[in-house]
């Protein structure tokens, strides 16, 4: 290999904050309550609860609610589009007309639907940037193995093609330089951009398949998924902090259903 | 250790078997270096003494027994080895798949990173060590389990000199005298002292020649050479420009590309250029900016027609043919004629080219099929096609064999002999002997 190698950052330590060095396990089981809670309601001031207790909670995952908000942009970003799409086309324009130009007619009842709609999507979206940010891939995949009986062929195998995305964005970068190299560029042309979008991806996808076999055989070669009983060198222990994680996860998915339904 | 009768391989839907009639003995604790020109089937040997040729893959004759308990293997690229992210756990996760108890694994992991000389602690993120500290994590993996055989497929072709050599010192130090080697290399000078029996297989089936390593700097030797066998002692011929340069076809001023910044070069026509330097130097970067492929971050790439980042695809390829190191990544067609054809090239240019870069009998062929070196001479085709005065290569030679390598040398040689810049990134000290007539050499970035 020549050049530049693509050098990463070293991983930022792990995090100490209370809630993010919880087993990767119960953060993921207490956000799948917690979610589920907020995708069954449409109650605005139920999802203004439940947005309000991700941001209260962020920093014991030691994020800032400032950090919460970056991190979370495409989410920030659908809800925006979520709003001013449902103002424009909304089929029930029943309530109180608040705002009329034209054909854009906001009521009352626009604005409690697209609100909610938007706090749903958020209610579920920032909670999950908490969980998965401050979850080490590898400790997921050693969390899934020892507390979820997930087998190691599959989360070991996930993990490994995991590290090989990574690499794909450089190789996207190298292959669209080689297009052009060969006089290959699409101008203006849209469809012509489309046809060497899909050829560039034809390229990616050979390249990662033929490193993805290559990966498996190494893996192979080192007794991995060979039948053998297999043990971990990072044991996880669980702790009564864990259970603890779930049943807040669960006690704020009953509180969310209880004020939607009060 | 190992014993072979008259075995071979062919692999699924291929006619020429990969091995044959091969019968070979290796007792334990023996260091073998296989040798052979390319397409002798040494990798596919490798692949069957490891167990890594599964039956449904192809077709076994004859009987291959590998009486290892244990067998480590370390491939070409560290790149597609790697498995975890952190680097010691990289080490423990052969011994996690062997089932060793957890009060012995993080003891081992310890003590083969030392032995391989690795110089970082446990959690090391793996990504950000360079080729040949990624390949020394990889040879602590394989080494790791306690291996009693093991099998090296070239495992300093990716790398540059200084990579290649932290690889063969962490080989000289950690591997146990008991522990039998079998290594497959093609540049072979560096390796010699570190095994104790040659055997040259035969294109074709069988092996040719088994003998000591010194036997190797011998008659013998000349004749290996000879049949595509890179050989210590028998270096190309240097070929010289016949003619002084002529005009500049490219220079560089105050050039920074990314936040690697260049000295001030010129490109002359009739003229070979060698770009050298270690790894992360910014040698392939420096192809790229001058390739009209990367813009410069801030100075310029100048040329009688502008700067090249700013032409279109279509007038850079008839100006500047760029050939990367991964010859893949340049294929966009499913034959080698429709390769070359690519952008309106006439059929004759096409006939011309498939005829002097000997791949006419493959124009049929999808180039996605190709051998290393069949696809290394594509892709120089295909960036010849549109005639352009400036040739630019990355790594052009990594992983050929003599042959193609001479074959290579001699292209290049002929074009610039026609008046074309040759411009060759490289850390083949031989590709600097032979052909340039100027050496660009980098230095690490700080």
């Amino acid at each position: 290999m020549t050049g530049p190698i693509a050098v990463s950052a070293p991983s930022a330590p792990p995090s100490t904050a209370l809630l993010a060095r919880r087993t990767p396990v119960a953060k993921i089981v207490a956000l799948a309550l917690f979610t589920t809670a907020a995708l069954l309601t449409r109650d605005v001031a139920a999802l203004g609860f439940a947005l309000a207790v991700t941001f209260l909670v962020a920093p014991l995952f030691g994020i800032t609610p400032w950090g919460l908000l970056r991190r979370g942009w495409p989410a920030l970003l659908g809800a925006a589009s979520v709003v001013v799409s449902l103002a424009l086309f909304a089929a029930d324009r029943s309530g109180t007309v608040l705002f009329a130009a034209g054909p854009i007619v906001i009521t009352t009842t626009v604005l409690v639907n697209a609100l909610s709609l938007a706090m749903r999507l958020l209610a579920i979206a920032l909670p999950s940037v908490l969980v998965f940010s401050t979850t080490d891939p590898t400790d997921l995949a050693d969390s899934l193995i020892q507390h979820a009986r997930v087998s190691a062929r599959f989360a070991i195998g996930a993990l490994a093609a995991f590290r090989l995305v990574g690499l794909l964005g450089d190789e996207w970068r190298m292959i669209a330089m080689a297009r052009r190299a060969r006089g290959i560029d699409a101008g203006r042309n849209p469809l012509r951009w489309l046809r060497l979008f899909a050829s560039t991806a034809f390229g990616l996808l050979v390249g990662a398949i033929r490193r993805g076999t290559r990966l498996a055989v190494a893996m192979d070669a080192r007794g991995f998924d060979a039948g053998l009983p297999r043990t971990v060198a990072r044991p996880m222990p669980w702790r009564p902090a864990d259970w603890l994680l779930i049943a807040a996860g669960a006690a704020l998915a009953t509180a969310i259903q209880l004020i939607a339904h009060r | 250790m190992i014993k072979l009768e008259g075995y071979g391989w062919r692999h699924a839907g291929r006619r020429a078997w990969a091995v044959r009639g091969l019968d070979l003995r290796i007792a334990r604790g023996e260091r073998v270096l296989l040798l052979g020109p390319s397409g002798a089937g040494k990798s596919t040997l490798l692949h069957a003494l490891a167990g890594l040729l599964p039956e449904d893959s192809g077709q076994a004759e004859g009987t291959v027994e590998v009486a290892a308990a244990r067998t480590g293997i370390v491939f070409q690229d560290p790149q597609s080895q790697l498995v975890m992210s952190r680097a010691g756990d990289e080490v423990a996760f052969g011994l996690e798949n062997l089932g060793w108890p957890l009060s012995r694994i993080w003891p081992r992991v310890d003590e083969v990173l030392a032995r391989v000389g690795f110089g970082y602690p446990r959690d090391r993120a793996t990504d950000a060590l360079s080729g040949g500290e990624q390949q020394r994590l990889v040879l602590a993996g394989a080494l790791a389990p306690e291996p009693d055989l093991l099998l090296l497929d070239e495992p300093t072709a990716n790398l540059d000199p200084a990579g290649a050599a932290l690889v063969r010192q962490a080989l000289r130090d950690a591997v146990g005298a008991d522990t039998t080697v079998v290594l497959v290399e093609h540049r072979i000078a560096e390796v010699l002292e570190l095994v104790t029996r040659v055997v040259v297989l035969e294109p074709g089936g069988g092996v040719r020649d088994d003998i000591a390593p010194h036997l190797l700097t011998g008659p013998l030797g000349a004749e290996l050479a000879a049949a595509g066998v890179w050989v210590p002692g028998h270096p190309a011929a240097a070929r010289r420009a016949a003619a002084p340069p002529g005009d500049v076809l490219l220079s560089t001023h105050d050039l920074r590309v990314r936040h690697l910044a260049y000295p001030d070069t010129a490109v002359r026509a009739g003229e070979a250029l060698a770009v050298t330097g270690p790894n992360g130097s910014g040698k392939s970067t420096l192809a790229l900016a001058l390739g009209g492929l990367l813009p410069p971050a801030s100075g310029e790439v100048r040329s009688p027609d502008g700067p090249p980042h700013r032409w279109r695809a279509r007038a850079l390829a008839g100006r500047i043919g760029s050939v990367f190191q991964n010859p893949e990544q340049q294929f966009v067609t499913a034959s080698v004629r429709d390769e070359l054809a690519l952008g309106g090239t006439p059929p004759a240019r096409v006939d011309e080219l498939l005829a002097r870069l000997r791949l006419d009998h493959l124009a049929g062929a999808n180039p996605f099929t190709l051998s290393g070196g069949e696809a290394r001479r594509l892709s120089v085709a295909t960036a010849l096609a549109a005639r352009p005065r400036l040739l630019i290569l990355d790594e052009p030679t990594f992983g050929q064999d003599r042959r193609t390598w001479l074959e290579l040398v001699d292209l290049l040689a002929g074009l610039r002999g026609d008046g074309h810049g040759v411009v060759t990134v490289t850390h083949d000290p031989a590709v600097v002997d032979t052909l340039a007539d100027r050496v660009l050499h980098l230095e690490r970035a700080p």
